[in-house]
């Protein structure tokens, strides 16, 4: 078994010089240096034949009807919920067998309640969840089989399955008591944190491949902007008085250096985002409410480096990606010491942190494109998925032996949705 | 001490990064009203009132009262350890929650426990001074200096040709202001630059001066005739300039690509990066700032066109398919009998048909054996007389290469802007030895202030004319002001007077 793996794999990796070709068309002749994470030189590899997935037919009030209601979905930062159920219903991966199956997947949006302004309400996902898992464990006998540890699910809102937007309140809830033996993959990501379960997968924010595509500038363009950063730095409506949003980091940004021409930062809109960061050499990627943030998308795809200020963050496919390489990592306590810090990076560390970015894989694996192409993040999910099998005997309960329990939580969550 | 005043869940809140925290199961019931909660609902709603009256929080200048030994202001502590920053947190985080929502707070002990992140109110950080570091700008200069050099490696032009760029120029008043816009331009590009400057009037100090300081590999040669009047004579007479220089080019066998600078015309950096471009003979689009002096015709034409007027442009004209189709040249017809003829007329200067900086080409096809030259360039010396551009240097305009997308884009941009022939300028603009004599001016910007008068007992006047170093000049306005004024007594009732007689 191990040896076909491996001659699997060295065909792969042949094949993926022809692959390479065929990838999101951005960067061109520019030297590149090839990315090796913790897990390998695994970006490129193809999760086809590695695992088998099954996508649970659910009735279409918990994914086409939310839908339907609201098409915002499609276009906001936690869109990949969708994108990766279209995705598996048209993958090779995808079995129809379910006894073959290693993987399962219940496609339910819970993150597209939306309010008028746009922004996903969670209150209603814990029950949504929680009746999604009591018909797939009614309907099936997989979920009782393991109680749901070779079952994944996508939960890509703030704090991932502790369903709140506040983080107090996020942890307070802990993740739901359901999905205590699953696999989540989600956008959260945070060291010691109640929300982050061992064994997760963080993915990036949704980020749309071809609005970003349409505003790519020639690569020739000199950068001559030191540090790019546009958004808030108070959030005047939840926070007035500033310290309790992204934990006084944005601010202590603004306030020591919004008089520092290096810095090129304010809470404009510009129309020239992303030809702006196209231009610059360090792009900001603090912290908000939550500690990610889609600009760590956008500052991969057009080649600047982010500079992530979020204490104890867990990045994208941190196993497939040596952020450490290719980011610049400011803790918060150090942001007034932010300029001193970016300048005393060598410029050939800068340079070479430009290469890794210049990377198409690196590039590709940040995004979702429709149709999926190889090497995006769907398949890097596919590829965490793949690399955390054969599942581990202990995953299969004895008959009659329950871990969950099924009625924790708060009380509003035991009400039916 | 001070807090013991306060309930449990403020001790709490503030032990949180110091120790690991008690049990604290009890306040963690809040689905129970205890009479706790009740006095700090009250008191919650009682503070709300009194804030609504006074219309602010009030409760941050309560603790601040309170705590004034322990705390300095919230926004710009300085920079101090992180003990006592943890302290100051907790102070400040304290001062600034509700009463009330402390009540869940105390659950966040869950996470105290494991992550050194703590969720609540922080501290804003201000280093003590927020200002840029002139060292740390000019390092981060560099730093963009090395990417953008990276940049030109990578995606720019491969093997770049040295630029030869000709120039011709004389002494005149606007000659330093001109002069120093190209030379700027020049030492900017960053390929390898040769300029070749014709001076009419033979070789000058004051040119020679000018360009001293550029650094750049320059070739000075001078002309044997004085720059005429006229602006017919003028372009003639550079067209001849301009030919010595490629002949210049010739003798020495100069490698590069030939462009011409004049040296009133403005230069975009991408111009230098487009002409790298060039095979053989290549033109661009010149961009024409030539406008109509005459204010009254201006305004009858925005009247007429509906839409803004535009730049009129001189270059090459492409067909559908980027091949050249033909010329835009500049319209003269509304300057007609309205143009300058001296060079120091009030008039539109207007170009000609074709400026010559519009054109550039390979060095190669000035030189003398044949090599790989092709057949359609003309010798210079075989050249009857003078030609009017660098088309005449062509027997077929076909073979010239459109740059700058086609002609779409506009690179550089001609004027021409001379001060009066007669005018006076000091040399080399240094007014050595210094003026014995100053003089403030008569309208200053702050009339009430009195004016600041030299120790000694030099009277005062205005300079209103050009800078002239004969001091007789200056005495004969001097005696005649002197008729306007009584007195020369500087008191202050005396200054203020003068400013009002000459006000």
């Amino acid at each position: 078994m191990e040896i076909w793996k491996w001659v699997l794999f060295g065909i792969l990796f042949l094949s993926a010089f022809v692959v390479k070709i065929e990838a999101f068309k951005l960067g061109r002749s520019q030297p590149t240096e090839r990315i090796s994470g913790s897990a390998g030189d695994v970006l490129e590899d193809d999760p086809v034949g590695r695992l088998k997935v099954f996508v649970y037919e659910l009735p279409s009030k918990y994914n086409k009807k939310i839908l339907q209601k609201d098409q915002r979905c499609l276009n906001h930062m936690f869109a990949a919920e969708i994108y990766m159920h279209r995705f598996l219903l048209s993958s090779p991966v995808r079995t129809l067998n379910p006894e073959e199956a290693d993987w399962f997947y219940t496609p339910v949006y819970t993150t597209c309640d939306l309010t008028p302004n746009g922004l996903p309400l969670p209150f209603k996902s814990p029950r949504m969840m929680r009746s999604a898992i009591q018909l797939i464990s009614s309907n099936w006998p997989y979920w009782n089989r393991t109680e749901g540890a070779d079952h994944f699910f996508l939960v890509p809102h703030d704090f991932g399955a502790c369903f709140h937007y506040q983080e107090e309140k996020a942890i307070e809830r802990g993740i739901l008591p359901l999905l205590q033996r699953a696999t989540l993959v989600q956008t959260f990501g945070q060291r010691n944190h109640v929300c982050l379960k061992e064994g997760s997968i963080t993915i990036p924010p949704y980020a749309p491949p071809q609005k970003m595509q349409t505003h790519l500038i020639p690569e020739k363009t000199p950068r001559s902007i030191f540090v790019y950063f546009r958004g808030l730095f108070y959030d005047v409506g939840n926070d007035p008085e500033g310290g309790y949003y992204a934990r006084g980091a944005r601010a202590a940004v603004w306030e020591n250096f919004k008089d520092n021409p290096l810095f090129d930062i304010s809470t404009e809109h510009p129309t020239t985002y992303y030809e702006d960061m196209q231009r610059a050499v360090f792009c900001l990627c603090p912290l908000g409410w939550a500690p990610w943030s889609p600009r760590l998308v956008e500052a991969v795809i057009f080649g600047c480096i982010p500079v992530i200020i979020a204490d104890d963050i867990v990045l994208p496919f941190a196993d497939a990606i040596p952020w450490e390489e290719i980011g610049v990592f400011v803790d918060e306590k150090d942001v007034p010491n932010l300029d001193t810090i970016l300048t005393s990076i060598p410029p050939e560390v800068i340079l070479r942190k430009q290469r890794l970015l210049a990377n198409p894989s690196m590039k590709q694996a940040m995004l979702f494109p429709q149709p999926a192409q190889p090497g995006d993040a769907f398949h890097q999910v596919l590829n965490g998925l793949a690399r955390k099998l054969p599942h581990d005997k202990s995953v299969y309960l004895k008959p009659g032996e329950r871990v969950l329990n099924w009625t924790a939580g708060p009380v509003g969550d035991l009400k039916p949705w | 001490m001070k807090l013991s005043a306060l309930p449990q869940s403020y001790l709490n809140r503030r032990s949180n990064s110091f120790r690991s925290p008690g049990p604290l199961d009890s306040s963690s019931d809040s689905a129970v009203k205890s009479p706790a909660t009740i006095f700090w609902l009250i008191l919650h709603g009682l503070c709300c009132l009194i804030s609504l009256v006074l219309g602010f929080r009030f409760s941050r200048l309560v603790f601040f009262f309170l705590f004034s030994t322990s705390s300095t202001n919230f926004y710009t502590a300085p920079f101090r350890s992180t003990a006592e920053l943890a302290k100051t947190l907790d102070v400040h985080s304290v001062l600034s929650t509700k009463p009330v929502s402390n009540l869940e707070l105390p659950l966040l002990n869950k996470t105290a426990t494991n992550s050194r992140v703590v969720v609540g109110r922080h501290g804003i950080r201000i280093r003590p001074w927020p200002h840029p570091n002139p060292i740390e700008v000019m390092k981060a200069h560099k730093i963009i200096e090395r990417v953008q050099k990276e940049q030109r490696l990578q995606f720019g032009v491969k093997d770049p040709s040295t630029i030869i760029v000709v120039t011709p120029t004389y002494v005149r008043t606007f000659q330093a202001l001109h002069l120093t816009g190209v030379m700027h331009s020049l030492m900017l590009v960053p390929y390898d630059v040769v300029w070749i400057l014709v001076e009419a009037g033979g070789i000058s100090n004051e040119t020679a001066s000018l360009i001293a300081k550029s650094g750049l590999k320059t070739i000075h040669v001078g002309f044997n005739q004085r720059m005429p009047n006229s602006w017919d004579e003028r372009n003639k007479l550079e067209s001849k300039m301009r030919l010595r220089a490629l002949r210049i080019v010739r003798e020495k066998k100069l490698d590069g690509i030939v462009m011409f600078a004049d040296d009133s015309n403005m230069h975009s950096m991408e111009l230098f990066d487009e002409i790298q471009n060039v095979k053989w003979f290549g033109a661009v689009s010149v961009g024409i700032l030539a406008t109509l002096a005459n204010t009254d015709e201006s305004a009858d034409q925005k009247k007429d066109k509906e839409e803004n007027p535009r730049m009129p442009i001189q270059g090459p004209a492409c067909n559908v398919s980027n091949m050249l189709a033909g010329w835009h040249t500049f319209n003269t017809l509304p300057f007609a009998g309205k143009s300058a003829v001296y060079i120091d007329d009030r008039a539109t200067v207007l170009p000609r048909k074709l400026e010559w900086s519009g054109f550039v080409f390979n060095s190669r096809l000035l030189w003398k054996d044949g090599g790989d030259k092709p057949e359609w360039i003309k010798d210079i010396d075989m050249l009857h007389g003078d030609i009017e551009s660098p088309l005449g240097l062509v027997k077929d305009p076909s073979v010239v290469e459109p740059l700058g997308s086609c002609g779409r884009q506009v690179l550089l941009w001609w004027l021409r802007v001379e001060a009066r022939a007669d005018s006076k300028f000091p040399p080399r603009w240094i007014i050595d030895p210094p003026l014995d004599i100053t003089v403030p001016s008569k309208r200053t910007p702050w009339p009430d202030a009195p004016p600041e008068l030299p120790a000694n007992d030099k009277p005062v006047m205005g300079i209103q004319e050009p800078i002239v170093k004969h001091t007789t000049k200056t005495r004969t306005s001097r005696s005649k002001r002197r008729s306007k004024r009584k007195h020369e007594t500087r008191t202050d009732t005396q200054a203020s007077t003068r400013h009002s007689e000459q006000n």
